[in-house]
């Protein structure tokens, strides 16, 4: 049985396709095979993030229409053994996937894959709808930042009634939080929401922190999940995310200022 | 605490402002969605039939389903403009 994780956020441009590539990368590292699935009908990204725009050949609604099955559409990563990638169609056909046909793919994916990646689109339309819908776990993804901690909240609300799980009563969707974009110094300045009043406000597990970093910017120009940067701070965050969700205790990092003896001195 | 932070004016930073209005937006948004689904419609409602008699504002109607251990309690607060 896979395990199907969406990454989801409500809000746009948080991060969410930067998680669901180094989380999957993550994954397939550690010897699980995984799948991630672009749900972002119109608006493909994830090839890109995974550096495998130039080989997408058929996509998840050519699937979805028998167009072609789910061996042609699927792209093997180069780099990581035991990851695969299933990328949006860029119809404009907002009704192209169909609830029937995105069931249908999962159980193809559940076949031969230990998790599932579903990269949600933002919003809370029929595209981040259907990518929550089958979930067993949600990543939720936000930025210490007013819009996106709402927004995440209504999230959670949707997949606490709106999924598969709610609907037929069984235990609920595991949420998770991943607070992307953090820049300790400016917590500490009180410009910033910190990891505490996040997990406050919304009150779920927290998987991991991410620190603002420009090595996500670097990973995505050259096309290489950030996790694979191995040296970096965002890679090293996304790999003890993968380990906790994976059930390792690993404490969390990158959530303190870096100081100087200077900042020492008259900040203690 | 460093010992700037004592010439420090209190003042609240805009995180603390930041963390006060979620707590306030989410927790009204948290109590909209947890209601059954006719709530919205039955707010309207009510607000029309009261404006027949009174001229009251748009957030004038407050309507909550509150559960108290078997019982759901539907709370309903009016709020009648000051008498001139």
């Amino acid at each position: 049985m896979a395990r199907i994780v969406v990454v989801t956020s409500g809000k746009g441009g948080v991060g969410k396709t930067t998680t669901s590539a180094a989380f999957a990368a993550g994954l397939a590292r550690a010897g699980h095979r995984t799948a991630v699935v672009d749900f972002d009908v119109g608006l493909r990204n994830l090839d890109l993030i995974m550096g495998c725009e130039r080989r997408v050949v058929y996509d998840f609604v050519n699937v979805i229409n028998g167009e072609a099955n789910l061996n042609q559409a699927l792209i093997r990563d180069k780099r990581t053994q035991g990851l695969s990638i299933l990328p949006a169609s860029q119809t404009r056909d907002k009704d192209a996937l169909t609830f029937e046909g995105v069931q249908a793919v999962l159980e193809g994916l559940a076949e031969d894959h230990d998790y599932i990646v579903c990269d949600s689109p933002a919003g809370i339309e029929r595209g981040a709808h259907l990518a929550m819908y089958f979930a067993d776990d949600a990543l939720v993804v936000t930025n210490p930042e007013v819009s996106s901690v709402r927004d995440s909240d209504r999230v959670l609300g949707l997949l606490s009634s709106k999924t598969r799980r709610a609907e037929q009563g069984e235990d609920p969707v595991q949420e998770h939080l991943i607070i992307t974009r953090y820049v300790p110094e400016r917590v500490g300045k009180g410009e910033m929401l910190s990891v505490e009043d996040v997990g406050e406000i919304l009150s779920i597990d927290l998987l991991g922190v991410i620190p603002e970093s420009s090595a996500v910017l670097n990973a995505s120009n050259s096309g290489v999940p950030v996790i694979l940067e191995e040296q970096t701070d965002a890679g090293q965050a996304y790999d003890d995310v993968v380990a906790r969700y994976l059930g390792q205790q690993r404490e969390h990092r990158f959530i303190t200022e870096k100081k100087g003896l200077f900042g020492r001195l008259f900040k203690g | 605490m460093g010992f700037l932070d004592y010439f420090r004016a209190e003042k609240k930073t805009s995180a603390s402002l930041a963390k006060e209005r979620l707590q306030v937006i989410v927790a009204r948004e948290r109590g909209a969605r947890s209601g059954p689904d006719y709530l919205p419609a039955l707010q309207a409602d009510i607000l029309d039939v009261i404006r027949r008699y009174v001229a009251v504002d748009e957030d004038a109607v407050r309507v909550q389903v509150e559960r108290e251990g078997e019982y759901e309690v539907l709370e309903l607060n009016v709020v009648l403009p000051d008498e001139d």
